[in-house]
């Protein structure tokens, strides 16, 4: 488990301070994929980084299975960052070494022998599909290979938690898919405790179980990715998940509502349904709906007819029929 | 078609000579410099603002020091550090005393060289090896110096012919090699065949280093897609 209390840092430069993180309190539970998602310039690159030290907090405590990680001693801070992986979103693989001996990197670290660390390191390049480059250097490879050469040299010193820092933004939608796909799998399989930071909806969307949603150095809000998707509450939520420029407000004189699914009500032909008992149309300005989970999630903005007899008739299905709306 | 005198320089050997000891007196400094401009230059990098452990004020002083040795022109440097020979090496004079005076020119220079081949390394690189828990030497000797090698290298071929440029101009205070042979059969009894003669052959150790330096960095770098 990882805990963050009270977490502040302070950057100073010659003529201001700057303050990145203030008052972070988060916990991430063993197991899980948790994202942080923020606009860039948030602090969520900061915010990952005080996780295993990279950054050191102003104030505030880090602990990682209980353990204070500002209160560790250089050294078993160093042993203890062999527990938490790292990948980043510029690959960072060691230019002048081939594909294996990267992945062979923090097992020399750890002292291992040339011929295990060998193995293990074949044994992790399997893992990631990347088998037949062992004696590549990372600049004969795609973006998306280096990021799973990047995931087999975190993943080699079998951490319990990998931190993310923006893995996919760098890649094309359909290599993104693949490594988000591949992280996935490595926190079922593996069941390594991921942090995934982005400033991308669709990754969070994927592969998240929780996330905390950072704005101005502050944590706005943090809940199940289902949860905070179908209904964001804070404006910065809003700002990320309902899309940009949505038609709403263009046509005004007319009522709109904004519905909410929240699970299996979606499976449901809820708009022939309503439009069928009302015998009202009905037209869809908007939605957006997802898959969580085997669920459906989403939003959909519908604009009701003029006629006021209507509107109310069409209100007293959706509340009849349990389907939460509001205004919009 | 040549005069005399390189006809006699020629057959009694001492151009052959000379080439010998250009070479030896450039290659033996430049190897005594690095094994001191190395380290000053890894230390002068990670004690930097933004290096892996921030020292201020050791970073100032080399830096101050470095600079001053780097503006003295190397003819007036030589003779200042005559003093410095006589301690070192017990004489002022011949190629054991010129060695201490290209190795307290080169070092710094050097030193400058290294900083700025560890100033190429991607800081995400050290970050990730950080992050992977590496202690700050082995980032130094496992991760910093091996993935600036090529530049290294290259900064070595560079060195190396400026090195090659001093020991010329060893020749003047007693030194020995090409330069002395230009300068004492040449620009003292008048025999302009004589520089050009020195010259060119300085010329061709210039390539050589040059040529055979530059191959070795781009074998060397796995940067470079072959």
């Amino acid at each position: 488990m990882i805990e963050l209390k009270q977490l502040k840092k302070v950057f100073h430069t010659a003529e201001q301070e700057i303050v990145a993180l203030d008052d972070i309190n988060l916990t991430i539970e063993d197991g899980e994929i948790f994202g942080i998602i923020g606009l860039s310039g948030a602090g969520k690159s900061t915010l990952v980084r005080c996780i295993n030290l990279l950054e050191r907090p102003t104030s505030g405590q880090v602990l990682v299975d209980g353990k204070d990680l500002m209160q560790l001693p250089h050294k078993e801070l160093l042993q203890l960052r062999r527990s938490i992986g790292m990948i980043f979103q510029g690959f960072n693989l060691l230019e002048q070494r081939t594909v294996l001996r990267n992945v062979t990197f923090p097992l020399e670290l750890a002292g291992m022998n040339k011929a295990d660390a060998k193995e293990r390191a074949q044994e992790l390049l399997e893992l990631v599909g990347l088998s037949d480059r062992e004696g590549s250097y990372p600049s004969q490879l795609s973006g998306g290979q280096k990021q799973r050469v990047a995931i087999a040299r975190a993943m080699a010193t079998s951490p319990k938690y990998l931190l993310c820092d923006e893995a996919t933004s760098a890649l094309d939608p359909n290599t993104t898919q693949s490594i988000l796909q591949l992280l996935k799998q490595i926190n079922r399989t593996m069941g390594v405790t991921i942090v995934v930071i982005t400033h991308e909806m669709r990754v969070i969307d994927q592969i998240c179980d929780r996330v905390a949603v950072i704005d101005n150095s502050h944590i706005a809000e943090v809940g199940k990715v289902s949860q905070v998707f179908s209904s964001p509450r804070s404006d910065i939520a809003k700002q990320l998940i309902l899309p940009q420029g949505s038609p709403v407000g263009k046509i005004t004189g007319s009522r709109k509502l904004r519905l909410v699914f929240e699970g299996n009500s979606s499976h449901m032909p809820i708009i022939s349904d309503l439009v069928l008992a009302c015998q009202a149309p009905v037209s869809i300005l908007f939605a957006d709906m997802r898959d969580l989970d085997g669920k459906s999630y989403g939003h959909m903005i519908l604009e009701l007819p003029d006629e006021a007899r209507q509107q109310e008739k069409l209100l007293a299905w959706l509340d009849n029929n349990h389907i939460s709306y509001e205004e919009a | 078609m040549f005069s005399e005198m390189l006809q006699k320089l020629w057959d009694s050997g001492l151009i052959q000579l000379g080439i010998w000891q250009t070479t030896y007196m450039t290659l033996l400094s430049t190897l005594i410099s690095y094994v001191l401009g190395l380290p000053l230059g890894v230390i002068l990098h990670i004690t930097g603002k933004d290096g892996i452990h921030p020292i201020r004020w050791l970073n100032r002083v080399l830096d101050i020091l470095v600079n001053i040795f780097r503006s003295i022109p190397f003819i007036i440097l030589m003779v200042a550090m005559l003093p410095v020979a006589r301690v070192v090496v017990g004489t002022t004079m011949g190629n054991r005393a010129m060695i201490v005076m290209l190795v307290i020119a080169a070092t710094p220079y050097i030193a400058r060289m290294v900083e700025s081949s560890l100033k190429e390394v991607s800081p995400g690189v050290i970050e990730a090896a950080q992050a992977m828990g590496t202690p700050s030497f082995r980032l130094i000797t496992k991760v910093m110096l091996p993935e600036a090698k090529p530049s290294l290298i290259v900064g070595a071929v560079i060195s190396t012919v400026t090195i090659l440029g001093y020991s010329a101009m060893a020749g003047t205070i007693g030194g020995t090699g090409l330069g002395q042979v230009a300068i004492t059969y040449g620009y003292q009894r008048f025999e302009d065949d004589v520089i050009w003669v020195c010259m060119i052959l300085i010329v061709i150790i210039v390539q050589i280093i040059q040529e055979v330096g530059m191959h070795i960095a781009h074998r060397t770098d796995k940067r470079i897609v072959k």
